[in-house]
C-alpha cells in the first residue's frame, strides 16, 4: 500500500536523522570537552538531547496532522504531512546540535522532557475515563433524540421491535418501545441473589480467617479463595448455564415449582460465588485492622469471644464491610458474561426468580452483536443503558471509597 | 454485690454455646466457599477431559478421478456416515494441491463424526441401535478407536464439532496480549513512576489517583463500548482485530499495572533514594538506576496478574467483535481473530453435546494457562521478595 | 508491724508474698494470692517465682523499669495472656478459693470478676450509654429498662463522668476527649460490678489534668473495689497506692507499704530505682 510505504520511508528517514543527531552531537560535545572546556553535562546527554529535539517535534507534527485528518476529515495528503514532519526533524536537528554548548544544561533539559512524558502517561487514565464518558454520552444523546428519556427511565416494556427496519428506511419503527424498568428489575434481582450468597459466605469466611483460623489455615485459605476471583467470567457463565441451572430446575421441580432453564437463580448464585473473594478479602483486611485493644476491652469485661466479634469487632468494622459489599454489588451489576450465558433474553418484569429475566448487560451485548445499522435505535439504546450502568457503578464505587477512607481515618486518629 | 464463680458459670454456659456456634458457622462458610471451588473444578474436569480424546477411523482413501469432484467416492460407501464430513471435504482439496495423488490410495486415520465420537464416549447421541452395533464391531476390530485429540490443538474453529480446535483462539490470544502488554505496560509503569516519584501533591494528582481506582472498578463491558465508539468507529481500527481487542483490554489492564507498580515502588525504602541523592544523582537517575531495578520483580508480578485478568476477559471483546468464526490459524494484528474466552463463548452457544465437551475442554486449556501464569507470578514474588 | 519498723536485711524474708511493712489504715482481707508464678514467652522467662498477696479495697501499684514484667503480671490476674499463643504460665493465682489458672476455671467468668482498664482509652464503637450498658445487659444483670438506666447512671457517677455526659448519652463514645474516654472505660468496667479492677498504666496517654482526675477517682473507687494499677510514674504510685510492689527483670524485688517504700526502701535496687539511678 502506498501509505504504508510512505510511513516506512518516513520512519527510516527519522531513524537516520536521529542516529545522525546522536553521533554528531556526541562528537561535538567530546570535541568541546577535549579542548579543555568544562561542560554542564556529559557528551551522551548532549547527544540524547539532540536526538530528542530531532525526533520529538517531528513525531508531534505527524501525530497532530493525523489527528486533524481524522477529526476534521481534512484531507491533507500523507506525503505532504510526512515531508513537513521531516523538515521539522531537520530543523530540530540543527537546533539540537547548536545547543551543544558548555553552558547548556542538557541533562536538565532531558529530564524536563522525561518528566513531561511521564506526566502525559498519567493523563491517559484520565483520558480513558473521559473516553468512556464521551463515547457513551454522545451515542446516548442521539438515542434520547429518538426516544424520550422519561419513557426510557419509567417505561415497563422493552421491545426494540422493528426499529432496525426504521433506520433502514423501511417500516416506521412505531412499535419499538424502550422502557428500561424490566431490564433494571432483572439486573437488581440477579444482583440481590448474588449478594445474598456472597455477603454471608464472604463475611463469615473473613471472620473465620481473621478471628479463629490458625496461621497455617489462613495462609492457605486466602489464596485459595482468591482463585474464585481469578476464574474468567465466561467460565462461570458456562458453569451457571450447563451445571447450576438444571440443578435449580430439578430442585424447584422437587418442590413442585416450575423454573425456567434461564432462571435468575443460577446466574445469581454463580455470580455470588464469584464475588465471595471480593467481600471476604476486603472484610478480612478491615477486621484485621480493628485495633486489638477493642477486642481486649470487650474480653476484659467478661464477654465471650463470639459476643466480642458480634457486638464489638463487626460494628467497628462495619464501614469497611459495607464498602466491600458495595464493591461486590458494583461488580455484580456490571457483570456480563454470566448473565449473557445463563440468564434469559426476554425482558420480564417479575418478582419470581425462577422465571427467566434479562439484564442491562445482556441487552447491551444483544444490541451490539446483531447485524443492525450502528445508527439504529436498538444499537444506540446499548449506550443509553451503558450510561445508566456507568452512573450507578461510579456512585457505588465512590461511596465505597469514601466509607473505607472514613474507616481508616477513624482508627488512625483513635489509636495513635 | 459480688457474684461467685459458680453463679457466673451457670449463666455463661448458654453464652459459650452461642459463641461456639459462631465459630462453627464461620468455619462452615469458609468450607462452603472451598466446596464450591472443588465442585467447580470437578465439574469442569468431568466435562472437559473427554474433549482431549477423539475417535478416529482407520480406512483406505482412494484418490480417484471421481473423488476430485465427489469426495464421497474416495472412501468405502458404508463409512460415509461415520467419517467426519469436513474430513471428506478435504480430499478434493488435497487432490487439487497435488495432481499426482490421482490413482493412488492410502491407509489413513480419519476423524470420525461427532455423533459417533459421543457414542464411543458414552454420551447422549443421535445414533440408532443398528448404527451403534456397526460401530461396536469396528471398535472391536480396531478400525475405530479413541485416541489423543491432536485436532483440538492444531486446528481453528469449525462448524463440525470433531474438527473444531482451539489453536486459532490461542494464537489470537497471544496476538491480543502482545498488543495489550505493549500498550499498558509502558504507560502503566510510567504513570506509576510519575505518581510515586515525581508528582506534586495537588488536586490534579489526587484526581488522577481517584480516577485510576475508579477505572479499576468500572464494569468491563463499558470498556467495550469505549473500544467500539472510539477505536473502531472513530479511529477506524479494524473490527474484530487483535489490535482493537488488545487496545481495549490495555485500557482495562492499565489500572491493575499502575496500582501494583505503585505498591512495588512504595516498598522500596526511602533510604535507598536518599543514598542515591546523596551521591549526586538527579531524580530521574535515582528512579532509573536504583528504584526501578529494585521494584522490578513487584512490577512484573503485578503485570502478569493483570495480563492473566485480561486474558480471561470476554465481554469487552464481544462488543468489539472478537467473537468471529475463525477456522484458519492466522497471525495478523489487523485481521479478524478470536481469543480463548470468546471461542469458549461461541462454542457454548452450539446446541450439540459434542460442543459442550469442546467448551469445557477449552475452559480447561484457558484455566491451565491462567493458573500457570498466576503460579509464575507467585513464584516470582517468592523468589525476589525482600524485607527491608 | 508499723511504718517505723527498721529496714530489714536482704536475707530477712518475711512470710512469702506479704509486704515487708503493713499499712495500718489499709484493709488486710485477702483478694488475690499469688504463689510461685512463672511465665514464659516462648523460651523467654518473663516472670520468675512471683509471690504476692493483694488485699481487698486497696490500691496496689506495680512499678518498675519498662520490660520488667509488671504489665505481664497484671494480665495474669485476669488471664488476658491467654490471648497470646506463645505464653505458658505455671504456679498459683488464687481468688475466692479458686485457682485462676485451673483448667476448669472459665476465663470469661474470671474476667467478669476481674475488670481491666487499658493504657489507651478503648471505648466501643457505640454510644456512651451503650458502652456502659452493654456488658451488664449481656451478663443478665439488669432485667428492666429502668434498672439499666439506673445502673448506667450509677456507673457514670462513680466514674465521675455523669455530669459531663448526661445530656449526650446517645453520642458515640469516641466523641469524648481522651480523659473522658478513659473515665468512660472505667465506668464500663465498674458497671459489671467486679471485685478487682486492673489498670494498665491508665493515665500514660492522658494530659496532667485528666491524670489528676483519674487519680482522685482511684482513691474513691477503692472503697468498693480492689485496684491493682501498673504505673510508670513513681509519683503517681506514691500519691494513689496503699501498697507498692517493685518489679525488676521479672521478679518482685520489694513489696511494701507505699509510704515506707518511698521513704526507706528495704532493698538497694529499690532505692536505686526510686532515686532515679535507672529506669
Amino acid at each position: 500500500m502506498q501509505t504504508n510505504q510512505l510511513v516506512l520511508i518516513f520512519c527510516s528517514a527519522l531513524l537516520l536523522l536521529g542516529l545522525l543527531a546522536f553521533y554528531v552531537g556526541r562528537a561535538k560535545a567530546a570535541r568541546v570537552r577535549s579542548a579543555g572546556g568544562s561542560m554542564f553535562a556529559q557528551p551522551d546527554q548532549y547527544a540524547w538531547f539532540a536526538v530528542l529535539s530531532t525526533a520529538g517535534p517531528a513525531i508531534l507534527v505527524g501525530a497532530v496532522g493525523a489527528f486533524v485528518m481524522l477529526l476534521l476529515g481534512a484531507d491533507i495528503p500523507t506525503f505532504y504531512l510526512l515531508a513537513a514532519s521531516l523538515v521539522v526533524a531537520a530543523a530540530g536537528l540543527v537546533v539540537g546540535l547548536a545547543q551543544v554548548r558548555p553552558n547548556f544544561h542538557a541533562r536538565q533539559a532531558i529530564e524536563r522532557v522525561i518528566r513531561m512524558a511521564l506526566a502525559s502517561a498519567a493523563l491517559i487514565s484520565i483520558f480513558t475515563t473521559f473516553g468512556i464518558l464521551f463515547s457513551i454520552i454522545s451515542e446516548a444523546v442521539s438515542f434520547f433524540q429518538m426516544h424520550s428519556f422519561w419513557e426510557f427511565i419509567t417505561g415497563t416494556t422493552w421491545s426494540p421491535g422493528d426499529s432496525f427496519l426504521a433506520s433502514a428506511g423501511r417500516g416506521d419503527g412505531e412499535g419499538a418501545q424502550f422502557g428500561s424498568v424490566p431490564l433494571f428489575a432483572g439486573t437488581f434481582m440477579i444482583t440481590a441473589i448474588a449478594l445474598f450468597v456472597a455477603v454471608p459466605v464472604g463475611l463469615l469466611s473473613a471472620i473465620y480467617m481473621s478471628e479463629y483460623a490458625p496461621q497455617k489455615v489462613r495462609t492457605v485459605a486466602k489464596p485459595v479463595l482468591e482463585i474464585l476471583a481469578g476464574i474468567p467470567t465466561v467460565v462461570y457463565g458456562f458453569f451457571a448455564a450447563i451445571t447450576v441451572a438444571p440443578i435449580i430446575v430439578n430442585v424447584a421441580g422437587f418442590f413442585g415449582l416450575e423454573a425456567s432453564y434461564n432462571n435468575a437463580v443460577a446466574p445469581g448464585v454463580v455470580m455470588g460465588i464469584m464475588i465471595i473473594p471480593f467481600i471476604s478479602s476486603l472484610s478480612d483486611d478491615v477486621i484485621n485492622s480493628v485495633p486489638d485493644t477493642m477486642r481486649q476491652g470487650s474480653l476484659a469485661l467478661g464477654m465471650t469471644k463470639g459476643e466480642t466479634i458480634r457486638d464489638v469487632v463487626i460494628p467497628a468494622a462495619l464501614p469497611g464491610i459495607i464498602s466491600a459489599a458495595l464493591l461486590g454489588m458494583s461488580r455484580a451489576l456490571g457483570e456480563t458474561m454470566i448473565v449473557v450465558m445463563a440468564a434469559g433474553m426476554r425482558p420480564n418484569l417479575t418478582a419470581n426468580p425462577l422465571e427467566d429475566m434479562t439484564t442491562v448487560t445482556v441487552r447491551i451485548v444483544a444490541a451490539l452483536t446483531g447485524d443492525q445499522e450502528f445508527e439504529s435505535a436498538e444499537t444506540l439504546s446499548a449506550f443509553a443503558l451503558g450510561l445508566v450502568l456507568f452512573a450507578v457503578t461510579l456512585t457505588l464505587n465512590l461511596v465505597s471509597v469514601l466509607m473505607i477512607r472514613r474507616f481508616r481515618e477513624k482508627y488512625r486518629v483513635n489509636n495513635l | 454485690m459480688s457474684h461467685s464463680f459458680d453463679d457466673i458459670s451457670q449463666q455463661l454456659r448458654r453464652r459459650h454455646r452461642k459463641s461456639a456456634r459462631l465459630k462453627w458457622i464461620s468455619m462452615g462458610a469458609l468450607g462452603l466457599a472451598g466446596l464450591f471451588l472443588v465442585l467447580f473444578f470437578a465439574d469442569m474436569l468431568n466435562k472437559g477431559l473427554p474433549a482431549f480424546q477423539q475417535a478416529y477411523i482407520n480406512t483406505e482413501v482412494n484418490y480417484t478421478e471421481e473423488a476430485a469432484t465427489d469426495a464421497r467416492q474416495a472412501i468405502a460407501e458404508d463409512l460415509v456416515p461415520i467419517v467426519s464430513r469436513t474430513e471428506i471435504r478435504e480430499i478434493p482439496k488435497e487432490i487439487r494441491n497435488d495432481e499426482d495423488l490421482i490413482g493412488t490410495s492410502e491407509q489413513k486415520w480419519l476423524l470420525v463424526n461427532g455423533e459417533v465420537d459421543q457414542y464411543l464416549k458414552g454420551n447422549r447421541n443421535k445414533l440408532n441401535e443398528e448404527e451403534r452395533e456397526a460401530i461396536d464391531e469396528r471398535v472391536e476390530s480396531g478400525q475405530v478407536e479413541l485416541a489423543f485429540n491432536r485436532t483440538f490443538f492444531t486446528q481453528g474453529d469449525s462448524k463440525t464439532s470433531e474438527r473444531a480446535g482451539i489453536l486459532a483462539a490461542v494464537v489470537g490470544t497471544v496476538m491480543t496480549m502482545i498488543v495489550t502488554l505493549a500498550i499498558s505496560f509502558p504507560i502503566g509503569v510510567m504513570t506509576a513512576v510519575y505518581l510515586e516519584e515525581f508528582a506534586p501533591d495537588n488536586r490534579l494528582t489526587q484526581a488522577i489517583e481517584i480516577n485510576i481506582n475508579n477505572l479499576a472498578a468500572i464494569p468491563s463491558i463499558l470498556f467495550g463500548l469505549l473500544g467500539l465508539a472510539i477505536f473502531i468507529n472513530f479511529f477506524g481500527v479494524p473490527r474484530s482485530s487483535p489490535l482493537a481487542g488488545g487496545m481495549t483490554l490495555a485500557l482495562m489492564t492499565l489500572p491493575v499495572i499502575i496500582i501494583s507498580t505503585r505498591a512495588a515502588l512504595r516498598s522500596v525504602p526511602d533510604s535507598i533514594r536518599h543514598a542515591a541523592f546523596g551521591v549526586g544523582c538527579s531524580r530521574w537517575q535515582v528512579v532509573r538506576d536504583h528504584v526501578l531495578p529494585l521494584a522490578m520483580p513487584g512490577i512484573m508480578t503485578g503485570s502478569i496478574i493483570g495480563l492473566a485478568q485480561a486474558m480471561g476477559e470476554t465481554a469487552p471483546l464481544i462488543i468489539v467483535g472478537m467473537v468471529a468464526f475463525i477456522p484458519d490459524v492466522g497471525a495478523s494484528f489487523t485481521e479478524a481473530a478470536t481469543v480463548m474466552p470468546a471461542q469458549i463463548f461461541t462454542w457454548s452457544g452450539e446446541p450439540e453435546h459434542a460442543f459442550v465437551e469442546k467448551t469445557a475442554g477449552g475452559i480447561l486449556v484457558l484455566l491451565a494457562v491462567l493458573i500457570s501464569l498466576n503460579a509464575f507470578a507467585v513464584l516470582l514474588r517468592k523468589k525476589f521478595e525482600r524485607r527491608w | 508491724m508499723n511504718s517505723q519498723a527498721p529496714v530489714m536485711s536482704e536475707q530477712d524474708i518475711p512470710n512469702v508474698g506479704q509486704p515487708y511493712t503493713r499499712n495500718d489504715q489499709a484493709s488486710h482481707e485477702l483478694s488475690i494470692r499469688v504463689r510461685d508464678l512463672n511465665l514464659w514467652y516462648g523460651k523467654n522467662q518473663a516472670l520468675k517465682n512471683l509471690n504476692i498477696d493483694l488485699f481487698q479495697k486497696n490500691v496496689t501499684a506495680l512499678i518498675g523499669p519498662s520490660g520488667c514484667g509488671k504489665s505481664t503480671f497484671l494480665r495474669c490476674l485476669n488471664r488476658m495472656n491467654d490471648l497470646i499463643p506463645s505464653v505458658r504460665t505455671e504456679g498459683l493465682v488464687e481468688m475466692d478459693g479458686h485457682d485462676v489458672n485451673a483448667s476448669k476455671m472459665d476465663e470469661v467468668a474470671l474476667r467478669r470478676r476481674v475488670g481491666m482498664v487499658f493504657q489507651k482509652p478503648n471505648p466501643f464503637p457505640k454510644s456512651i450509654f451503650e458502652n456502659v450498658a452493654y456488658a451488664p445487659r449481656m451478663h443478665d444483670m439488669v432485667s428492666r429498662k429502668a434498672d439499666q438506666d439506673e445502673l448506667v447512671e450509677q456507673a457514670l457517677r462513680d466514674a465521675g463522668l455523669w455530669n459531663e455526659v448526661k445530656d449526650k448519652l446517645q453520642e458515640p463514645g469516641t466523641s469524648l476527649s481522651g480523659g473522658q474516654q478513659q473515665r468512660l472505660c472505667i465506668a464500663r468496667a465498674i458497671a459489671v460490678q467486679p471485685d478487682v479492677i486492673l489498670m494498665d498504666e491508665p493515665t500514660s496517654a492522658l494530659d496532667p489534668i485528666s491524670t489528676a482526675t483519674i487519680e482522685d477517682l482511684m482513691d474513691r473507687l477503692k472503697e468498693k473495689f480492689t485496684i491493682v494499677t501498673v504505673t510508670h510514674n513513681m509519683q503517681q504510685a506514691a500519691r494513689v497506692a496503699d501498697y507498692t510492689a517493685f518489679f525488676h527483670l521479672g521478679e518482685i524485688i520489694e513489696y511494701n507499704d507505699t509510704k515506707v517504700m518511698f521513704s526507706t526502701p528495704a532493698k538497694k535496687k529499690t532505692e536505686d530505682y526510686i532515686s532515679g539511678r535507672y529506669g
